[in-house]
């Protein structure tokens, strides 16, 4: 079977509403695989932070269950770290993940993954609710630590050919 | 709404944002509007090389600009939107950087499983 390149490795990235954005890709595997990827500690590690990020991460916790807990923790300058923690609050086995993200207060978004069997592969939607749209914008507002990572964004072009 | 997938436009911003100039021209931008000679003096350019960096902010859409007179005055895009689009711009990156490195870790799971499971159907 050929398969049409096109379709994979494009990653859609929108604002669906005042209070939500997502990011969706098809991969060329079926659901249980990526849920494999997105649950196991060490495989999850490996691309959740991807190495051209240059940040190094930590998995400190990983429980993928209901009232089950997570925390990630990223190497700052010095002996600083930044850590991101929260709880899942919906677990559907190689279908859907819910969890909350509170690190930053009563603000932050619930995020969710699907995973979306279509003919043997899998379509992946991330996506993060905003409680407001307040909440969305002051995230956007954040972006101002993302000029370091924007400055790969030349060579990542340059990758996407 | 606003859909920024894939397209030319988000190419066109990826590129405008990917310079340091650019991305203080688009902050300064946000606090006022400005002529080109200010943002040429403000950032120690030549008035040739700021203009290169305004056009490349105007056709990804970040900026638009207005002569009146003598004097080409510059503006942020629709309001909010350059913000909005780098925000994105950033996410999308962040994103598809993550996604090439599941794809690679999925791949690898499919080749041990058809490995380990020859006969499966």
């Amino acid at each position: 079977m050929s398969l049409n390149a096109t379709e994979f490795g494009a990653t859609k990235v929108s604002r669906t509403s005042d209070t939500e954005v997502e990011a969706t890709r098809l991969f060329d595997a079926p659901p249980h695989l990526v849920w494999r990827a997105w649950t196991t500690p060490e495989l999850f590690q490996r691309w959740w932070a991807p190495r051209s990020m240059g940040v190094p991460m930590h998995v400190r916790e990983l429980d993928v269950r209901v009232g089950g807990g997570y925390r990630i923790e990223f190497e700052a300058e010095g002996s600083q770290v930044w850590a991101f923690f929260g709880k899942y609050i919906e677990v559907i086995p190689n279908t859907r993940i819910v969890w909350t993200n509170e690190e930053g207060g009563d603000t932050g978004p619930i995020s969710s993954v699907t995973f979306e069997e279509r003919d043997g592969k899998t379509l992946v939607t991330f996506q993060e609710r905003y409680p407001t749209k307040e909440a969305l914008d002051e995230g956007i507002g954040a972006a101002e630590g993302l000029p370091e990572q924007l400055a790969q964004l030349a060579e990542l072009l340059a990758e996407m050919g | 709404m606003v859909q920024f997938s894939a397209t030319a436009r988000l190419d066109a911003s990826f590129a405008a944002l990917s310079d340091a100039t650019r991305r203080g021209v688009l902050e300064q931008l946000a606090r006022a509007e400005a002529s080109i000679t200010d943002l040429a003096e403000r950032f120690h350019m030549t008035l040739t090389g700021m203009k290169k960096h305004i056009q490349v902010l105007e056709r990804a859409g970040l900026v638009v600009t207005e002569k009146i007179g003598r004097v080409r005055t510059c503006r942020l895009g629709a309001q909010g939107l350059a913000e909005e689009a780098a925000w994105i711009a950033g996410y999308h990156q962040l994103w598809n950087a993550r996604f090439d490195a599941l794809d690679e870790i999925i791949a690898e799971l499919k080749a041990k499983e058809n490995k380990d499971e020859p006969e499966r159907h």
